[in-house]
């Protein structure tokens, strides 16, 4: 049914999203690019030269950048982790016939209208806070010594904050994933004696094989980025403990205004997360056909 | 799924959901309290009921006037997803109904425009805006956020659209049909809802964006990201003050994600119902 | 076309003066403020000044410090011109003077009084004794420590502590199974959190951030004292989990009489006794900042925070009227008027100590005067410096600094590193962040 004229009028009608998002790109990109060969801090801008390769140099020898890279990997794992898993748990147990279903699951997706310096502000305050926090209540009603989350377990911490807005958009989208399951062959599978674990595994997991892959990559996306969560809540810290990559370019753009190196680290950013896209693509991609 | 279920199974299911319902809410719920209590008892041990005074809201409001950065936020968050829309309907479409081979490529690399941190395009940004005028504008925020959550739209735009089945058209077509017939009698009355919701997950995006909607703004345009930055981490405990201020700025998205949470739902199974 | 537009406002603001007024010219001043209690205050008083102004209109950009700091910082080095009036830090202040980004204030209409400025907190704003941002309000630091837990474990706390003095009492004071710790310092990591304190400690015991070739000292046997008795006090006499304790979540401590002492920032004090907030307010006491012994140096802590008009606003004259109200003894009596003497913006005006009635109202007004007084921000440490600032090193390089050391110091005070590897990890990021930023300049 492509005919030429139907192929030209679905270039038109591309074009115009195509376009914005390539000069989106482009300018930024190329700006980026050209000031991560300068030398160019905010505070000092008569002292601006040409750098060279030192910006890239520079960044990538950061006693944090390995650490970072680690954080990063680890925190997007941890949250892809518990969303994944956590919103196909959820979405099976709000799926089933329950009382109040509708206000279940307004507030399950709750969650995600929250912005994020707010979702950090409130769990840092009051409900990881080590004197007043909802968990040190919790601790010591059962006598226990109070967790000191951030500071014994900076990144872990951070992984839940994350985990807790993004799991509502998981549950979400494998909910529904689930409800269109056909529940003829659902009922075929179970008087042919499948436990309810094997039909899990067989028919239930493929079916939502598409609207995990969605989940996976739109998330990855978004998860790469995440900095506002770590400065609200640990600044980074103790030590590296939370930085990943995007805080430690946070750090070089908005505490040494070094907008070269800063420039840099962004740069060194798209390519490790164009590395992660492919990889991903490779082992998901096919999902999505 | 209405296989019959014992009334104890049900009861299970029930526990078993308000439970993790009521601990997922437990964050939001406990600072909607905490924004009824007063600053002392705020810091004075974990209690489920407030004195449920409305001060904090009232201080709130009398530091910073709420309605300002309110409109600004509907404005941005509702201005850019109708841009949004209107670019990434006609590429979601043409990319749904005639693919070409690039097509998942480009949809990748639609996604991979959102690999750069802001933080380090802030700068250059922030440059172009001041030379052309744009800096503290809706307009210029208004487009800033269109770009910015424009892959998103695509994609579940295509991703919605190609659960359209192609047989409908060519049943329409052997109807005798014209193309604008089919666009306005059989394709848009299924395209609807998955518009719908892909709406309503850009205006909530775009409502929740803090990084780009405090930078670029001072006065004009400052939305509500900009309203809870000027109450946050002051010298001082002000816990209820600034949990009333995180409720005033989360409550408008969150009542109409309530009110559309079943049009959220159908629209978002990129897919999967049929 | 930037001096035309200038000379035509300059213009304008004459005609104003003149009488010749004109309804339609007003004035739209943008105004950036830190969320602080007392720049909050302001707002709420402006009415003040837009009746005396009426051709003047003031519009309010209230952020959290960071975010503010962030903000303004990237605005005044683009040359952005969005603010006309920035609330800056005593940090800003020299850099930006230096860099020609901020706008001299010496010609402060009749009645400012400037000599009766603070001459502590008029030196670290003045650049080569030209005074580039007018004081809102200031502080320094000192110990605030209860005298009812101090007369239990009979100890007494001197005015001049030495750092001696103050661990004997914090041992004395310490009561863990009563949640009583004898001493709350900070430990979140930050250039302006856990470093600030840690800077005035190092200074009180003679350490120095940089010699006079910009080497950084870490290796010096003053830091090694300073981080090793730090840790010591902190492990053995403070509460859980405090390396990610700041400002704010010591005083809440304090407040709930969980700290036998608390050594921070003087605007404490107006908190730590205000009965409506604070349940040790009547058994609060103050001494001055500690030294070592034979060392004879206070910490030199001082913070101001200041208005200044960026040389990038087009509305110099307008934006000088309104710094020179909202800085003046006249606002100050306004606030005593208005919410009582407690609430004036403490720190900047010798005439505000000499006021009977504040020092009846504050109990802290005279160690905070002391303080104030006896901070030296152009030479902070007893050996050579080549920098001016006193609880922070008043170079650009430094919020990354003293932010990346103050991890590892906060990574120290978490157990996860020892003091030996804290300080050579600070010396290690130091030196690499002085060398790239082509010191010794």
């Amino acid at each position: 049914m492509a005919t030429r004229q139907t192929a030209s009028l679905a270039r038109l009608m591309r074009a115009p999203a195509i376009i914005l998002l390539l000069i989106w790109m482009i300018v930024p990109l190329g700006m980026t690019l050209y000031y991560s060969f300068l030398n160019y801090n905010l505070l000092n801008p008569t002292g601006t030269s040409w750098a060279g390769w030192f910006n890239y140099q520079y960044f990538y020898s950061d006693p944090a950048f390995f650490d970072a890279i680690w954080n990063t990997l680890a925190l997007v794992l941890g949250v892809l982790t518990i969303t994944v898993v956590g919103g196909i748990a959820i979405a099976l147990l709000i799926d089933k016939p329950i009382f109040g279903q509708g206000i279940v699951r307004i507030l399950v997706i709750s969650p995600f209208f929250v912005m994020p310096p707010v979702a950090a502000l409130i769990w840092k305050n009051m409900i990881m806070h080590p004197s007043y926090g909802v968990f040190a209540d919790i601790a010591r009603f059962f006598g226990a010594q109070p967790v000191d989350w951030f500071a014994q377990f900076p990144l872990t911490s951070i992984i839940i904050i994350v985990a807790w807005q993004w799991l509502p958009f998981a549950t979400l989208i494998l909910l529904t994933a689930l409800q269109s399951l056909d529940g003829e062959q659902m009922e075929a599978a179970e008087m042919d004696g499948a436990g309810s674990l094997s039909r899990f595994i067989h028919l239930t997991l493929p079916h939502m094989a598409r609207a995990i892959t969605v989940v996976i990559l739109i998330q990855t996306i978004f998860l790469l980025g995440i900095y506002a969560e770590i400065l609200v809540t640990t600044n980074g810290g103790p030590g590296n403990a939370s930085t990943n990559l995007t805080y430690l370019i946070y750090r070089a753009a908005r505490l040494n205004f070094d907008i070269g190196g800063a420039a840099a680290g962004g740069i060194i950013a798209v390519i490790l997360a164009n590395i992660v896209a492919v990889f991903l693509m490779r082992a998901v991609g096919k999902n999505l056909d | 799924m209405a296989r019959a279920v014992s009334t104890r199974t049900r009861i299970g299911y029930t526990a078993a959901a308000w439970f993790v319902a009521l601990l997922i809410f437990f964050p939001i719920l406990y600072t909607i309290i905490t924004s009824l209590k007063t600053e002392q008892e705020a810091i004075s041990g974990f209690s489920l009921i407030p004195s449920f005074t409305l001060s904090s809201f009232e201080a709130v409001q009398t530091q910073n006037d709420y309605w300002k950065p309110f409109t600004n936020s509907v404005i941005l968050s509702v201005g850019s997803t109708i841009l949004a829309l209107i670019v990434a309907i006609p590429a979601a479409w043409a990319m749904a109904f005639s693919p070409t081979k690039n097509t998942k490529n480009i949809l990748m690399w639609m996604l991979s425009t959102k690999m750069m941190p802001a933080v380090a395009v802030l700068v250059p940004i922030y440059l172009i805006f001041l030379r052309t005028g744009l800096m503290d504008t809706r307009i210029g925020l208004t487009v800033m956020l269109m770009l910015i959550n424009l892959p998103i739209v695509v994609w579940m735009l295509y991703t919605y659209f190609r659960e359209i089945p192609g047989e409908i058209l060519e049943a329409a077509r052997m109807d005798g049909a014209s193309l604008k017939d089919e666009i306005l009698y059989v394709l848009t009355p299924m395209a609807v809802p998955g518009i719908a919701s892909t709406m309503l997950l850009n205006v909530i995006l775009a409502w929740n964006e803090a990084f780009w909607t405090i930078q670029l703004t001072t006065t004009n345009a400052a939305p509500l990201s900009a309203f809870i930055a000027s109450f946050s981490s002051p010298q001082g405990l002000f816990w209820a003050k600034l949990s009333a201020a995180s409720v005033m700025a989360i409550a408008p998205i969150l009542i109409m994600g309530w009110f559309s949470q079943k049009q959220l739902v159908r629209g978002l199974t990129f897919g999967a119902v049929k | 076309m930037n001096t035309t537009l200038r000379a035509l406002l300059g213009a304008t603001a004459l005609c104003a003066i003149g009488g010749a007024a004109i309804a339609q010219d007003k004035t739209t001043l943008t105004i950036a403020t830190v969320n602080n209690g007392d720049m909050i205050r302001m707002q709420s008083l402006t009415s003040d000044f837009t009746e005396a102004n009426p051709d003047i209109e003031l519009e309010w950009v209230t952020l959290e410090e960071n975010i503010l700091r962030e903000r303004v910082t990237t605005d005044i080095a683009t040359n952005g011109g969005q603010y006309d009036v920035l609330t800056i830090g005593t940090y800003e202040v020299p850099i930006w003077a230096n860099q020609d980004w901020l706008t001299p204030l010496n010609e402060l209409p009749e009645g400012y009084d400037v000599d009766d400025l603070v001459p502590a907190v008029r030196d670290a704003l003045s650049v080569d004794d030209t005074l580039y941002a007018a004081p809102f309000y200031a502080e320094s630091a000192m110990v605030m420590y209860r005298t009812d837990l101090a007369e239990a474990a009979g100890v007494t706390i001197p005015d001049n502590p030495t750092w001696t003095d103050i661990t004997a009492a914090a041992k004395a004071m310490t009561d863990k199974d009563n949640e009583v710790y004898g001493i709350c310092l900070r430990g979140k990591p930050g250039w302006g959190e856990n470093m600030a304190f840690l800077t005035a400690m190092a200074n009180s015991y003679g350490a120095r951030w940089f010699d006079m070739e910009w080497a950084p000292q870490f290796d010096s046997p003053e830091w090694q004292a300073t981080l090793t008795d730090y840790l010591t006090l902190m492990n053995e006499y403070g509460p859980p989990g405090a390396s990610s304790n700041g400002f704010n979540e010591n005083l809440s401590l304090f407040q709930q009489g969980k700290c036998g002492m608390w050594i921070d920032a003087t605007v404490a004090a107006s908190f730590v006794t205000d009965p409506e907030d604070s349940t040790v307010a009547d058994s609060v006491s103050f001494a001055q900042f500690p030294n070592k012994e034979g060392v004879d140096n206070h910490g030199n802590w001082l913070w101001a925070w200041n208005l200044a008009i960026p040389a990038s606003s087009q509305k110099q004259d307008a934006a000088k009227t309104f710094v020179a109200w909202a800085t003046s003894k006249e606002y100050t009596n306004m606030v005593a008027e208005a919410e009582g003497w407690r609430a004036a913006p403490p720190g900047t005006r010798t005439s505000l100590y000499e006021n009977a009635e504040y020092q009846e109202a504050a109990p802290f007004a005279a160690m905070t005067l002391e303080s104030i007084n006896a901070a030296d921000t152009q030479k902070s440490s007893v050996q050579d410096i080549p920098y001016t600032g006193g609880q922070f090193v008043a170079i650009p390089e430094f919020q990354g600094i003293g932010t990346a050391v103050g991890q590892t110091f906060s990574a120290a005070l978490a157990g996860q590193m020892s003091a030996e590897d804290a300080l050579a990890a600070a010396q290690s990021t130091t030196t690499r962040e002085m060398t790239r930023a082509g010191y010794p300049k």
